[in-house]
């Protein structure tokens, strides 16, 4: 029997998710483990030494240590996850970010109540952003449309295409509130903090259209904040990212890119 | 001078309202939070309903709340997240602590040490009004503007500090409340220093007296920050400061009007360093409960009694440590993370530690069933299911999948619910006749704790498939707009029909709790129980000053069935038994 069938986990879409996945059934076949032998013993014992069973009650108890080898095995299986897994795979998480030459970059600034998705196009440089160009219509990221690195970047909102197979690396920033991207299928899970950008990385492995959710309290359209995630080919990806690119261009070049 | 205090006819006034004493103000602390977990409860079925039937008027009642609420019945994301704040900050403020630490602690403590009274009377009074201040305030938040605070019992900037004029109200009651905390703090702690009876050494305390003191200590130093951060909140809402505010903040398109410069992580920093020991303020009462009873009631001594108290200091002292376990995901480096890591699964051994002890001390015993012993025996496996939830969540791996998750929900919802508070059931059932002079009935008491039972595991149980599923908590519509939520959705109905369920069972309990005070079977003995410690050495409804007698500690606490004795308890106040 497949101990992992009893757990209602999402699909997996992401390199790392199975590792995720993997604490996860390790620590609660502690925790079953754990239980259930607690468990027997305490229903046994209620049992056993009911009243009418056992009128005496014994002043000295259990003499054995065994209750004490349990609590070294916890310890021990603690510890094994904990220094083994877990501590290991942070580490890898926030410390070795990506270096290969297909890494994707994206920007995504989060706000009350959506995902604005900033891609840097062919040239990998994203435009310069300031506040003052700012509009919550045409120009939701503030880019400058001045800056000769934001000409071919392609700006989305509550859509995120990424290629199969290539890491990604996507700087979170938000711009009001905190907010939280979360997508269980890709098993990445981020608070994004007002006043800082928290890079975050992950290599999607499957094809699909996932959802993207706000894990943290953000306001009265919290439930709501949701985007989508689709992870099509290389090919698929490279042909809409041109597409996007020729719209733009199409919409009438610099003056009126943005409206 | 105990004697003499006696015989002082107080006005009615002095005597029930602004007494000074500690039992008076116990039931006072008692009643009051009885009463405001009961309505935070009611909070929560009215969201119950919009979880399980999004969108949906609730009939009848409905249109009672207001258009500004509930238009229509139909409830609103603003009143929703409004109750999701308040039911929190209620249960665990005003309702849940109060109750394990204003009301048995204040009760018991100076009983238990054969002491007469608090050591600080005076600050005992006002350490409840200050709470019943703090209680009003919340109340009052309902109606002003906006409503009720309504980002999150953790109240995180800046959503909290752009929110309508209820956080404000929650800011000055959560002053208020942690002022009281820590007047009552002081007083429980110089108490059991300074006021136990002769012969009660430390090792000699009941468990009970040991929870009380970690859980004094704990609020004694973790709250402040949490006072200081409030205050900064305050300052940043009414005065426009900018300690939580970074710069460049854009609210709907409009730039902010503020200086910036701060830091949203403070907020949480301050937050969790008094929200994770606050945990162990909820948790150290309730096992000191269940410790009395379990050990009454199987007519044994407690095992591991030394051990279970380095247990319970050790868990003090690491609670202090442990609170950036709730910040995994705020972009934290591998270092930081690693010491939290190890820091939480180092605390879950004193608890494994306390729980063995308490399943192993029914070994051998003359187990009786009646109804505290339900409640407390109820709360081992409950609590257990609470704390082994933990371990997944304080490993940062397995906490991306489950972090703000309702796995988290039903995780401390079992600490909390099934277990802390079906401990002060317990409490509540065997103490009862010390305060009262008269019995809770049995059979209520039963037909209250089995569904009781059930009917939180209905509710809660289901909550860990969701959350295991990746279904977000504090979801307006419960997940109904996600598609990977769907599978997991008609769990929502289960909870909230449980919920239901669990309020109906509350009914024999009010019943019998308001009955017996009048009606109630009368005890003859000072000792029904045939317990063991101080507390039964006084008269029943004891005087104002407590004991009759000076009372003398002989033995420890948990003396049961002793070989040689003449009976099968040995309370630690007679010589000879």
């Amino acid at each position: 029997m497949d101990f992992t069938k009893f757990f209602p986990l999402p699909v997996v879409a992401s390199a790392h998710g199975h590792e995720v996945d993997l604490v996860i059934y390790l620590i609660h076949a502690l925790m079953f483990v754990l239980f259930l032998g607690w468990g027997f013993f305490f229903i046994f014992t209620l049992i056993r030494f009911r009243k009418g069973k056992n009128p005496k009650a014994s002043y000295t108890g259990v003499k054995n240590h065994i209750s004490s080898y349990v609590e070294v095995g916890v310890a021990l299986f603690e510890a094994m996850i904990l220094i083994g897994l877990s501590i290991p795979f942070w580490s890898k998480q926030v410390n070795a970010f990506p270096t290969r030459t297909d890494t994707m970059e994206v920007r995504i600034v989060a706000e009350q109540f959506a995902w604005n998705v900033h891609y840097p196009g062919p040239d990998k440089k994203f435009g310069k952003a300031d506040p003052k160009f700012y509009d919550k219509q045409s120009n939701p990221l503030a880019l400058d449309r001045q800056d000769p690195n934001g000409k071919d970047d392609v700006v989305t909102i509550n859509q995120l295409y990424l290629p199969i197979g290539n890491p990604v690396i996507i700087h979170l920033t938000s711009r009001d509130v905190i907010h939280c991207f979360s997508v269980p299928a890709m098993r990445v899970k981020q608070d994004i903090l007002p006043g800082m950008s928290i890079p975050l990385w992950f290599t999607p492995t499957k094809r699909g259209k996932y959802e993207i959710a706000c894990a943290q309290l953000c306001g009265i359209g919290h439930y709501r904040m949701k985007g989508y995630l689709t992870v099509e080919s290389q090919e698929e990806f490279d042909s809409w990212l041109a597409q996007q690119i020729s719209a733009n261009a199409e919409s009438g070049g610099d003056d009126d890119f943005w409206n | 001078m105990s004697g003499e205090l006696q015989h002082y006819d107080l006005p009615f006034w002095k005597k029930y309202i602004f007494s000074q004493d500690h039992k008076v103000i116990g039931i006072q602390y008692g009643i009051t939070a009885l009463i405001f977990l009961f309505f935070g409860f009611l909070l929560m079925l009215l969201m119950r309903w919009q979880l399980a039937y999004p969108g949906q008027p609730l009939p009848v009642i409905g249109k009672w709340f207001g258009e500004a609420n509930m238009p229509d019945g139909v409830m609103l994301p603003e009143f929703y997240n409004q109750l999701g704040a308040m039911h929190g900050t209620i249960m665990v403020f005003l309702g849940v602590v109060p109750l394990a630490v204003g009301a048995f602690g204040n009760y018991l403590v100076p009983l238990q040490i054969g002491a007469p009274d608090m050591a600080f009377p005076k600050l005992n009074m006002a350490s409840f009004w200050v709470y019943f201040v703090g209680g009003v305030i919340m109340l009052v938040s309902f109606f002003v503007p906006g409503g009720a605070a309504n980002s999150g019992w953790t109240s995180y900037p800046p959503l909290a500090n752009i929110a309508t004029t209820g956080q404000t109200y929650w800011l000055l009651g959560m002053v208020f409340l942690i002022t009281s905390s820590l007047l009552g703090s002081v007083n429980t702690i110089t108490t059991i220093f300074q006021l136990r009876a002769p012969g009660l050494s430390f090792f000699r305390l009941p468990f009970f007296v040991w929870g009380q003191l970690i859980a004094a200590f704990l609020l004694l130093l973790a709250f402040p920050p949490l006072e200081a951060a409030g205050v900064m909140q305050l300052m940043d809402r009414v005065f426009h400061t900018s300690f939580f505010m970074p710069t460049g903040l854009m609210i709907s398109g409009q730039p902010l009007d503020i200086s910036g410069g701060g830091s949203v992580l403070l907020w949480q920093h301050l937050f969790w360093f008094l929200a994770h020991p606050e945990v162990y303020v909820l948790i150290l009462p309730a096992m000191g409960i269940v410790t009395e009873i379990i050990t009454n009631n199987s007519r044994k001594p407690l095992n591991g009694h030394k051990l279970m108290i380095y247990s319970v200091i050790f868990l003090g002292f690491m609670s202090f440590i442990v609170w950036a376990h709730h910040m995994f995901l705020t972009g934290m480096g591998t270092a930081i993370s690693t010491f939290f890591q190890a820091t939480t699964m180092i605390i879950s051994i004193p608890s494994v530690i306390i729980l063995s002890y308490l399943f192993i001390t029914l070994w051998g015993g003359s187990i009786r069933f009646n109804t505290p012993m339900l409640f407390a025996l109820a709360f081992l496996p409950m609590f257990g299911i609470g704390g082994l939830t933990g371990l997944p969540l304080g490993l940062s791996t397995s906490d991306i999948h489950l972090h703000d998750t309702y796995y988290v929900i039903a995780h401390f919802h079992y600490v909390v619910a099934p277990g802390t508070i079906f401990a002060l059931f317990a409490g509540i059932y065997y103490w009862f006749p010390k305060a009262t002079g008269r019995r809770m009935n049995e059979l209520l008491g039963k037909i209250h704790f089995w569904p009781s039972f059930i009917f939180m595991n209905v509710i809660f149980m289901p909550m860990f498939i969701q959350g295991l599923a990746g279904v977000s908590r504090r979801l307006y519509d419960g997940g109904a707009s996600y598609d990977f939520a769907q599978g997991v959705l008609h769990l929502n109905k289960i909870s909230t029909h449980g919920a239901w369920g669990l309020a109906i069972v509350q009914i024999p309990f009010i019943i019998n709790f308001v009955w017996s005070i009048f009606k109630g079977q009368k005890v003859e003995s000072d000792n029904p129980w045939e317990a063991t410690t101080l507390e039964w050495a006084a008269p029943n409804c004891p005087p104002h000053g407590n004991f009759l007698k000076p009372v003398k500690a002989y033995r420890g606490p948990y003396e049961y069935s002793v070989p040689g004795a003449k009976k099968d308890f040995s309370p630690q106040f007679e010589e000879h038994t």
